[in-house]
């Protein structure tokens, strides 16, 4: 058991961490913004896989990155659009055009890589670009607190700011009091002349840039290549840590790290030679305990008030 | 005051439903600058379609508006509020969590660079509700608010658009007496101010005193305009109706027997702790109509709730008849001879796609004579289907009719008829003649007196006023989820007083508080 404190307590963790939870949270920070809206985006993993290989597409093609971020942006964005007509022009269930956009993820981004590289697995034939690393003036060289928070991704500390920058935009602009109202009562909203579906579109497509970002960092981050599958359920798990976190942006940004937490454990985990499967397993226990604890503590408090 | 100027009319509208329901039929109303003009016409007249038309929120079949004399164009809320015209509606359109700033703002937002310009938003907010006398705490958020200050701010919503015309959906159908004096108060205000409002109720008192001219509907046509002053009560009511109605309840005195249904110390509290229902006692017994009054969402649906098993409760007992209901099944409290006309009718009072005669057998279904070894036995099922329509007067073209195709009053008969016929000792009766109209109601009051005449227990609970003193044999009035007064003869009770209660304004002592338990 000390083996695994003395991995978890040391600086490589803690740098580990956040550069596993960073693609969670902005993904998870896009679903709070769609969440607000009223749409529930199951598309998201999908969305991400698609950012993901055109992020790397773009930046072989275009020779730079800002191309790779154009593209991958542009991707889902394209990709949002779509579930969103689906879902609130043809009115068809979220479910399906999630699943829809999820299967359709999974098969194009594996044909494409195809025809592009003649490979069905990786990308890493061809030559794309990352996103840069930085390493912050004073704070690099603070001991170690300058090595856990200098030198991350680009993406890491982009990912600190849209934190703010959704915040900003849910609870201090007219967008975001709109976004709020059409997600609680839409026929509130609408009766003082807010046209619903075009205030969930404007929703769904920040959510797709935000997820589109979150794809992005995987393959032109995390690793320098795109593999297929690689989001990997982080789709999902956004997801989930937006409703843990009540799609409040604080909130869901610590069940994101969360989740985030339980993912890093498990690649040490992997070292001390615990089988995988039950690593894996891990975030996932990990949310049904938080849960239960969250219920419980609720019950108490509850019963606490009323004596 | 000039000589009258027109500020809106409607000409030959008529609206068709897609479900083929002619709820306008070539209606003309015409409104003038400066007025309180009345809408009136029974429940399911037509006046709320009719008022949406005006509004954008549905599209006339047929006909034309006009405003100050030009035909204009309404396609949705936003062109309706451009030409000037608010709407108040029946059931609020507010947005629970967000503040009332927030709420009057929304879609107009005063904003200082990207952001939404807070002071000023208030400031406005502030100077329109002092100006008109329509004072609520900006920083409150809706769900906290009472039914009567959302209802002003509903009222400022419409105002800070810049609306000309306001036009409000039966406002007085959940305030109090106090409230709704308020209320006119305030519009009156306005009219002096050189608004135009259109006020839709069917209480006739209420129009007599507050409203210049009336429009009448029946059956989505117009009946006829008025000068409010020119006309009697009498007159309006027999427009309104086709008929002489009688709405008061014939009744011999009651004569109340042994206890049905007792509550002691009952404490309820909502998802996040706070309480609905506090420290509750009372004693419904045999042979009496009992009565809860208290404007809505002050612990009533929670208190149904825990006596009829959907719901739950922290602490305190519940007995019906004799029987302890604590961990039992809505089921087994049911076959403990308990029935319950439900607040929701299309959410909890029927399964909306199902037949009519499929609803009323829903909590017969375990009988042995429609289900013989798990099989649905159709002819018996059909028979009573029929019997039930027949007996309760359900109008409709056969049993086997999906019941969501039938109106408002009639669901209600088939509730009653699902709920009545399985020979129950404790009706709970939730608002059992809300949105039903007028021949309905005389029926399902009747069949109430009917029930308590044989013995039984009506536990009334309804935020109509008239309703619940010309039932009610004794009644309690909840505020805040307390009981505020309790009074063994509902008979000797004026609205007045009620209202007062209903406002947590007064409040019994204990001991006065305590008869209500009967021990
Ligand atoms: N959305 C709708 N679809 C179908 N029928 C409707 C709809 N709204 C109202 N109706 C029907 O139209 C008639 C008039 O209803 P409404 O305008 O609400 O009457 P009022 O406001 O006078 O009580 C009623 O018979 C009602 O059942
Ligand atoms: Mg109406």
């Amino acid at each position: 058991m000390p083996a695994i404190f003395s991995y978890i307590f040391s600086v490589d963790f803690f740098f580990m961490w956040i550069r596993v939870a960073t693609p969670i949270i902005l993904v998870a920070l896009g679903a709070v913004v769609c969440e607000r809206s009223g749409v529930v985006n199951l598309g998201l993993e999908g969305t991400m896989l698609i950012a993901a290989l055109f992020g790397v597409l773009g930046s072989y093609f275009g020779k730079g990155l800002l191309p790779g971020f154009l593209l991958g942006i542009a991707s889902a964005l394209v990709v949002s659009l779509l579930f969103a007509f689906f879902h609130l022009v043809l009115k068809a269930n979220n479910v399906l055009c999630g699943t829809a956009i999820n299967t359709l993820a999974a098969g194009l981004t594996v044909f494409v890589l195809q025809m592009v590289t003649g490979e069905k697995g990786t990308s890493a034939s061809i030559k794309s670009y990352s996103y840069p690393e930085v390493n912050i003036p004073i704070l690099k060289d603070i001991p170690i607190l300058g090595e856990i928070l200098s030198g991350h991704n680009l993406l890491t500390y982009l990912a600190i700011v849209l934190l703010f920058v959704v915040m900003f935009l849910l609870f201090k602009t007219p967008l975001g009091l709109r976004i709020r109202a059409v997600g609680e009562n839409p026929h509130a909203a609408e009766s003082v002349g807010i046209p619903v579906v075009r205030i969930r579109f404007i929703a769904i497509s920040i959510c797709g840039a935000l997820a589109g970002l979150g794809g992005m960092y995987l393959s032109m981050a995390y690793l320098p290549i795109f593999a297929r599958d690689m989001t990997a359920g982080r789709g999902f798990i956004s997801l989930a840590a937006c409703a843990m976190g009540r799609a409040n942006p604080i909130g869901v940004f610590v069940s994101a790290l969360v989740f985030a937490f339980f993912d890093g454990l498990s690649n040490i985990l992997q070292v001390l030679r615990i089988p995988a499967e039950f690593v894996q397993m891990m975030p996932y226990a990990a949310t049904i305990l938080g849960l239960t604890i969250y219920s419980i503590h609720r019950a108490h408090s509850l019963q606490r008030k009323h004596s | 005051m000039t000589e009258t100027q027109e500020a809106l009319r409607l000409e030959g509208i008529t609206k068709v439903y897609p479900n083929g329901v002619i709820a306008n039929k070539d209606i003309n109303f015409s409104v003038n600058v400066g007025e309180i003009h009345a809408l009136s016409g029974e429940n399911g007249a037509g006046k709320t379609t009719l008022m949406k038309i005006l509004f954008g929120e549905e599209k006339p079949t047929a006909g034309e508006i006009f405003i100050d004399g030009d035909k204009v164009n309404i396609q949705n809320p936003s062109d309706a509020i451009r030409l000037g015209i608010g709407l108040v509606h029946q059931h609020f359109m507010l947005v629970p969590s967000l503040t009332v700033t927030e709420n009057l703002i929304l879609g107009i937002e005063p904003v200082k660079g990207l952001r939404i310009d807070e002071r000023k938003a208030r400031d406005q907010v502030s100077e329109i509700s002092k100006k008109y006398h329509l004072i609520v705490d900006p920083d409150a958020k809706i769900q906290d608010l009472t039914v009567g200050q959302k209802q002003k701010v509903e009222i400022l919503k419409t105002l800070l658009r810049g609306v000309r015309i306001l036009i409000l959906d039966e406002p007085t159908a959940v305030l109090t007496p106090q409230e709704t004096k308020e209320l006119f108060y305030e519009l009156k205000l306005l009219r002096s101010a050189g608004y135009t409002i259109i006020f839709i109720s069917h209480k006739l008192n209420e129009v007599k005193e507050l409203c210049d001219r009336i429009t009448i509907i029946r059956h989505g046509q117009t009946m006829g305009v008025f000068d409010v002053s020119s006309v009697s009560e009498e007159e309006i009511s027999r427009l309104m109706v086709g008929r002489a109605v009688k709405l008061k309840v014939e009744k011999e005195a009651a004569n109340p027997g042994a206890a049905a249904i007792r509550v002691r110390g009952l404490t309820i509290l909502d998802d996040s702790g706070k309480p609905k229902v506090k420290n509750v006692s009372f004693t419904a017994r045999r042979g009496e109509i009992f009565g809860v009054a208290g404007v809505e969402g002050n612990g009533q649906s929670q208190l149904t709730d825990a006596i009829t098993g959907l719901g739950g409760y922290q602490s305190g007992s519940i007995e019906i008849n004799g029987l302890n209901i604590s961990g039992k099944s809505v089921r087994e409290i049911r076959e403990h001879k308990l029935s319950h006309i439900p607040e929701d009718r299309m959410k909890t009072g029927i399964a909306p796609r199902l037949s009519i005669e499929n609803n009323v057998i829903a909590d017969k279904i375990f009988r042995k004579d429609f289900n013989r070894f798990g099989f649905l036995n159709l002819s018996k099922i059909a028979a009573y289907g029929l019997e039930m329509v027949n007996r309760f007067r359900v109008s409709c073209k056969s049993a086997q009719v999906h019941i969501n195709s039938l109106s408002g009053g009639n669901i209600q008969k088939v509730v009653l008829a699902r709920e009545l016929s399985s020979d129950p000792d404790v009706i709970i009766a939730n608002q059992p003649t809300r949105g039903v109209d007028v021949g309905a109601t005389e029926f399902i009051r009747q069949e109430l007196v009917g029930m308590r005449n044989q013995g039984k227990t009506v536990f009334l609970i309804s935020s109509d006023l008239g309703e619940i003193l010309g039932l009610s044999d004794s009644l309690i009035v909840l505020y805040e989820g307390e009981i505020t007064a309790y009074f063994p003869d509902a008979s000797s009770v004026t609205e007045e007083e009620l209202g007062r209660y209903m406002l947590g304004v007064e409040k019994q002592s204990d001991a006065e508080i305590r008869r209500a338990v009967h021990e």
